[in-house]
């Protein structure tokens, strides 16, 4: 069934979709109508979950993590400071390999405050273990959402499924909404092997030494090293199982095929225009135009962003005169963090294109099409130019 | 306090295995050996970072038989309520969800996420330990430190400020019970854990637990010192139940008798050390005033 809604509803109807059974939140922009509208369903009844109306994101996070681990399906959402103010919980539920799928609407962090959109919040978490995966329309947000469940709860490991804050959050687009019955054949209940069980019981998270440790039975179990260790393959194992999914969801739905990345007008272009999120399809209004003037050029948005999936990236970029990184945030101090990463994709390669950074949007400042075209016009004519800093585009100074 | 258990009907029932890492003389490992039996198997913890960290083991070693989920400092509340929410999706309604934290878990960085929990009337048994200092990291100051108690971030003149009353901030939330407890009366401390188990809503229970490296005293005097506290009427044990407060056990007892000065419940401690005549005397003036109202 088509609908017409906000990103935020697109968000909340998958939520809703994959029967999330433990919900917990607190309301920051451009999040915030998201949550009101899963109070709203679990209120109604239309989605049989408990609604905790927690006093703060941290507290969000824990009520995840406590659910999780008693055996449920734990969903939360956030934006910029809250995502920051429950960093910490972050590494807490991955390192606890626990299934929590959370949204977040992206928004830029203060100080100065601000509220509206860039990718500071998601981007800055990038390295706590989390899958992160970013979604460029509303079709794409609430399909995410859905992917998302099945994938965290098959390597346990959380995901957080990331999307504009107001040009996606809160615009209204048409989309598909997913039929309830395929939902479920797609997604089954979550059934975990170890939860919090009185007739099993079971001390989680207790401390870990350094070095490994036997069992009452005299059997060595994995120290700290190991424990993250293990992790960080069963990260790595997750891009293969991420596209298995996303296989799964295009034979029961008709739509997906792109999970890493998606590409646009990229397979006899020279230039490649490489970014995150929703102006991957900004940039398809430029990537005509510059087409029509014989410019060959493409884009490629970047949809599984942790783990990094470096190897389609690299088969897409190698041969390619130029990438063209735009990204709405930044490692400050080096480079876009978005840049830094397709280097190092491509470092091994023998034919590597040459990489150009364009930072854009910071704060919700406005991107023009014109902007863009100039950008990307400038280092198709030099590729060559490489600076050692990041080029801003619309910076006022 | 009715059908108040003794030594003779106490189960008999172990969670909590010997050989736990607990200190000497330690007045947690009292009160939650008791705790769980009072608790019984039926029962999930939440615990964030504190002593009882500690005393649960190694992994992947655990000194307790209930199940537990180790959290993040501040959130203990919250996991409880999370806990609860996942018991009611899962139509499991005999649970107990029982978190248990220290003074500065509880008082300092907890207070907001348990705060929360009560205000959402979260079904949940909140137990605060008090051992009136950050005990697990040496022996640091807490909100619920005394005032002119020597830690190791107040060395040289005491806690310059008074205890933060956590009970009463907790009570003012008009939650359906409040009590407090003492290691030194560990029976006292199973009756009020046992009663909570009965009730629906937040319970919150405060007990002090004499802590004999923090403290400095000798462990064999963990019980003698704990009930010093009772009896000099600095801290009391009582109830609020429904919103009325009633003095139990050893407190209620002594209602109209003479109680011993504070002073010698200060001279059995080296944490009290450097106190002065001025805050003895401000103290004892305290109790004084308090007991006037009971």
């Amino acid at each position: 069934m088509h609908i017409i809604e906000s990103g935020n509803v697109a968000a909340a109807t998958g939520v809703k979709l994959a029967r999330a059974q433990v919900i917990a939140a607190y309301p920051i922009t451009p999040q915030t109508p998201l949550t009101e509208k899963l109070s709203e369903f679990v209120e109604s009844g239309e989605l049989k979950a408990e609604y905790i109306p927690v006093e703060s994101e941290h507290s969000a996070m824990a009520v995840c993590i406590a659910a999780s681990s008693a055996g449920t399906r734990a969903f939360t959402a956030t934006s910029a400071n809250g995502l920051l103010y429950m960093a910490e919980q972050l590494h807490w539920a991955v390192g606890a390999r626990l299934p929590i799928v959370m949204c977040v609407a992206n928004r830029g962090i203060g100080a100065p405050w601000t509220v509206w959109n860039d990718q500071q919040d998601s981007m800055s978490q990038r390295d706590v273990g989390w899958i992160q995966i970013y979604a460029n329309d509303h079709q794409q947000i609430i399909d995410s959402v859905i992917k998302a469940f099945r994938l965290a709860q098959t390597v346990s490991i959380p995901v957080m499924v990331c999307y504009d804050g107001y040009i996606l959050s809160h615009t209204y687009m048409p989309f598909d909404q997913p039929d309830q019955t395929k939902v479920d054949a797609f997604l089954p209940p979550f059934t975990s092997k170890h939860f919090l069980d009185p007739e099993n019981p079971g001390n989680f998270n207790t401390v870990t030494l350094p070095d490994v440790r036997p069992d009452l039975e005299g059997t060595l179990a994995p120290g700290y090293m190991e424990i993250r260790h293990n992790l960080h393959e069963d990260l790595r194992a997750s891009i293969e199982t991420f596209v298995e999914i996303d296989r799964d969801f295009e034979r029961e739905f008709g739509r997906g095929g792109c999970p890493l990345i998606e590409k646009y007008q990229c397979d006899d272009a020279d230039y490649i225009a490489v970014c995150i999120g929703s102006l991957s399809y900004h940039l398809r209004d430029v990537i005509d135009t510059m087409r029509q003037r014989d410019v060959k050029v493409g884009v490629m948005g970047v949809q599984m962003y942790r783990p990094f999936p470096d190897k389609a990236v690299a088969e897409a970029l190698v041969g390619k005169k130029c990438a063209i990184v735009f990204e709405k945030a930044l490692s400050y101090g080096n480079q876009g963090t978005l840049y830094a990463d397709i280097k190092s994709a491509l470092y091994t390669h023998e034919t590597k294109p040459y990489v150009h950074n364009y930072i854009l949007g910071l704060g919700g400042r406005e991107i023009k099409t014109q902007q863009l075209l100039d950008a990307l016009t400038e280092s198709c004519t030099s590729p060559e130019m490489i600076e050692d800093t990041p080029r801003w585009i619309g910076l006022k100074l | 306090m009715e059908n108040q258990t003794t030594i003779l009907n106490l189960t008999e029932e172990e969670f909590v295995h010997p050989g736990n890492r607990a200190c000497s003389g330690c007045g947690l490992s009292l009160v939650y050996r008791m705790g769980l039996k009072a608790l019984g198997k039926n029962t999930i913890l939440v615990v964030p970072p504190s002593c009882l960290t500690v005393l649960q083991g190694l992994y992947p070693v655990a000194s307790t038989k209930l199940p537990c989920v180790n959290v993040t400092f501040a959130s203990t509340g919250a996991a409880a309520s999370g806990v609860r929410a996942a018991m009611r999706v899962l139509n499991k309604k005999d649970v107990n969800v029982v978190a248990w934290a220290g003074d500065g878990g509880t008082g300092d960085i907890g207070i907001q996420a348990l705060s929360g929990a009560c205000e959402r009337r979260e079904d949940i048994i909140y137990i605060c330990y008090d051992n009136e200092a950050y005990m697990n990291t040496g022996v640091q100051r807490s909100g619920t430190t005394p005032e002119g108690v020597l830690t190791t971030t107040t060395p040289i003149k005491g806690k310059l400020q008074e205890k933060k009353d956590v009970p009463s901030i907790i009570a003012a939330h008009r939650i359906g019970y409040v009590a407090t407890a003492s290691a030194a009366y560990p029976l006292d401390f199973y009756d009020k854990v046992k009663k909570a188990t009965t009730i629906s809503g937040p319970k919150y229970i405060h007990v002090h637990t004499p802590c004999p490296p923090g403290w400095s005293f000798e462990s064999r005097f963990t019980i003698k010192i704990g009930k010093l506290a009772v009896q000099t009427g600095l801290f009391d044990l009582y109830e609020i139940e429904n919103g009325e407060f009633k003095l139990t056990g050893a407190s209620k007892n002594l209602v109209g008798k003479p109680r011993m000065p504070v002073e010698e419940y200060f001279k059995t401690q080296g944490r009290f050390k450097t106190l002065d005549k001025t805050i003895i005397d401000k103290v004892q003036a305290q109790i004084d005033a308090k007991w006037a109202g009971y």
